[in-house]
């Protein structure tokens, strides 16, 4: 995509909608949003307040959609939003923030502030200020589909590998199947038991099932970036597969932001609903549960909690189902403080994790997460995103923690009740 | 133009202007908001978001326990400002005789508490303003107008009512005067939040709402 400085600001206008100016027009910089946000609690920097990482889109809001900032401009009163501005706010929109949305639910005013921000990186990304890594992985996803670009033939061989170890057939591009189950690039890579995991689930659970090799991963560094034109060739490339193979419902991997832009953001952006289904995995293991075809036997006796990753719980609804299974396989099974719409940050999503300027920062605020595991003195914590994941992993390691991370789709395996056939 | 012609004119072609531009203003606002428009949601919704949004409407308006050093002050003052208003019972009168609706104020004595309440609130809220480091950074020029604007109406009701400073007749004309500045003052400044909080938890909360979200 071409992108100058004008074009920064011509998104900036279009993307103020209704919502944002009702926003605006409420905020009255009392601050409350920063004591919700890991980067500022965790640095007491006033910089990192969440409602001031969009102060160039306010700015342009009051002058172009206010009858007060129009005649202000006019009168010289105020000033117009420069190039250097654009640049300043990248390290706000993008290097300090997960877009993880918990500023958004203690605003006095309702401002959804994270939704504002999220416009924010697409004016910045059509400025042509899109952080580089951020972009590499956009154009490794377009080329490869893959976040990380690993190319469908590294699937294929890991899915030979699961096959070797549990004995069952995985099907690809098969039509007419259940489901069509995506990944993360993670998942790929690091987690890739979860392809074992979920064969057993699914064969124990009569479930048919299906990777495509035009779309096995949902990890979108377009919707990161706020390049809805990107995001948009991802989303499309998911619905040509499941339209393909004539599949009615699609599971997003264990990964928040996947889930964000395929089940909520994916239709807007391609313009139309779906013909399918959105569920993220641990829903549909939920729904197993629910209709009596997941089975599982024993529990965990050790102290496990749960963190809730931003995306799927406090801004995708994907609330109960963890705790069903949670409670379904441990006996000792304990909330953190201020766990799911409250949870705090892991600190590493919204493409935080890929931004290496951002490491130390990123160290740094996991402070908060590691506090909250600490004093539940637990074994283990279980999450359901790759991302939280590998940030739990690598805080853990850094902190000298000895506590074990796992996803929640492996622990449910692990337990999971094998009928003689 | 006497103190005495300065009140008449405070009572009534003062407060008919600065009533017609509150209400002109307010509403122009609104319509600026709403011309924007809001995309229509094209995911497969879990709700239909409006009730949820009237419930965003009323449940942010509950104190935030989390956070009740931060926002103890600015809650009296809202409540207080609320009841000081819409209680004194010698406003309850001029809105019997400007709408035609009536309910009964409440003691003077009770007016007097939250008045000296929401003026000891709101100087904690300015203080604040300049003591702590995020709201000092965050503060413009905007939030100190709409601080002063606010403030005015009380002091000068609590002063004239007390017989403070000046004679009374004059006092009541600036007080008069001090609410038709807040007035013409809400639909330009940052008081605007007064009526858009209701729009903004709305969206929020619809929002909410569709997607399963806790809010």
């Amino acid at each position: 995509m071409s992108t100058s400085f004008e074009q920064g600001i011509n998104t900036l206008k279009e993307v103020i909608d209704a919502p944002i100016a009702s926003y605006f027009s409420s905020c009255t910089n009392c601050g409350l949003c920063a004591r919700a946000c890991i980067f500022y609690t965790e640095t007491e920097n006033p910089k990192y307040t969440p409602i001031r990482r969009v102060e160039p889109m306010r700015r342009i809001w009051e002058q172009e959609f206010t009858l007060v900032g129009k005649a202000k401009k006019a009168l010289g009163l105020s000033k117009e939003v420069t190039e250097q501005d654009l640049k300043d706010c990248v390290e706000l929109a993008f290097e300090s923030c997960t877009t993880c949305g918990r500023c958004s639910m203690v605003c006095p005013v309702g401002n959804d502030i994270i939704y504002m921000i999220r416009r924010m990186r697409e004016g910045l990304t059509s400025a042509g200020l899109a952080p580089k890594s951020l972009q590499e992985a956009a154009v490794r996803t377009l080329e490869k589909g893959s976040v990380m670009g690993f190319p469908m033939k590294t699937l294929e061989a890991m899915v030979k590998a699961a096959e070797k170890e549990t004995g069952i057939d995985i099907n690809i591009d098969k039509p007419d199947v259940d489901y069509l189950l995506l990944l993360s690039s993670a998942e790929v890579m690091q987690f890739n038991e979860i392809i074992a995991s979920l064969a057993q689930i699914f064969k124990e659970a009569g479930v048919s099932w299906t990777f495509s090799s035009i779309a096995h991963e949902a990890g979108n560094p377009g919707m990161h970036m706020g390049a809805s034109d990107i995001e948009a060739q991802m989303i499309n490339r998911i619905v040509q597969a499941a339209e393909e193979l004539n599949i009615k419902n699609v599971i997003s991997p264990e990964c928040g932001h996947a889930y964000m832009a395929i089940r909520w953001e994916g239709p807007n952006v391609i313009g139309r609903p779906y013909p399918f289904k959105v569920y993220h995995i641990i829903e549909v293991l939920d729904q197993l549960r629910e209709q009596g075809r997941l089975k599982t036997s024993g529990s965990e006796l050790d102290r496990i909690t749960f963190h809730d990753p931003c995306q799927a719980a406090r801004r995708g609804g994907v609330n109960q189902p963890q705790r069903n299974l949670l409670n379904m396989v441990s006996s000792n099974f304990i909330e953190m403080k201020d766990s799911q719409a409250c949870n705090w940050c892991c600190g590493g999503g919204g493409g935080m994790n890929t931004i290496e300027k951002a490491e130390p920062l990123m160290q740094k605020v996991f402070n908060r997460k590691r506090n909250q595991i600490e004093e539940l003195d637990v074994t283990t914590v279980v999450t359901m995103c790759a991302t939280c994941r590998n940030t739990l992993e690598e805080g853990i390691e850094n902190n000298n923690m000895n506590v074990e991370v796992l996803g929640l789709t492996e622990l449910v395996a692990n337990h999971l009740l094998k009928e003689k056939k | 133009m006497n103190e005495i012609e300065l009140l008449n004119w405070a009572r009534g072609p003062g407060l008919a202007y600065a009533t017609i531009i509150m209400v002109f203003g307010l509403t122009l606002r609104v319509f600026e908001i709403l011309s924007l428009g809001r995309a229509e949601e094209l995911a497969e919704v879990r709700g239909t978001g409006v009730s949820d949004g009237w419930k965003m409407i009323l449940k942010r308006s509950l104190p935030e326990p989390r956070h009740w050093k931060l926002i103890t002050a600015s809650y009296i003052f809202h409540v207080g400002l609320l009841v000081v208003i819409f209680f004194f019972i010698p406003h309850t009168q001029l809105f019997r005789d400007v709408f035609g609706i009536f309910w009964s104020g409440w003691p003077n004595y009770v007016i007097d508490f939250f008045t000296v309440l929401s003026i000891a609130a709101m100087m904690y809220t300015l203080v604040s303003r300049f003591v702590d480091p995020t709201r000092r950074i965050l503060s413009k020029m905007s939030d100190y107008f709409a601080w002063v604007v606010t403030f005015l109406p009380l002091v000068t009701g609590y002063m004239a009512f007390h017989r403070l400073g000046i004679d009374y007749t004059t006092m009541l004309a600036v007080h008069i005067l001090s609410v038709e500045l807040l007035m013409i003052s809400l639909p330009v400044s940052k008081l605007t939040h007064a009526i858009t909080f209701t729009m903004a938890r709305y969206y929020t909360g619809s929002t909410n709402g569709r997607r399963g979200i806790q809010s």
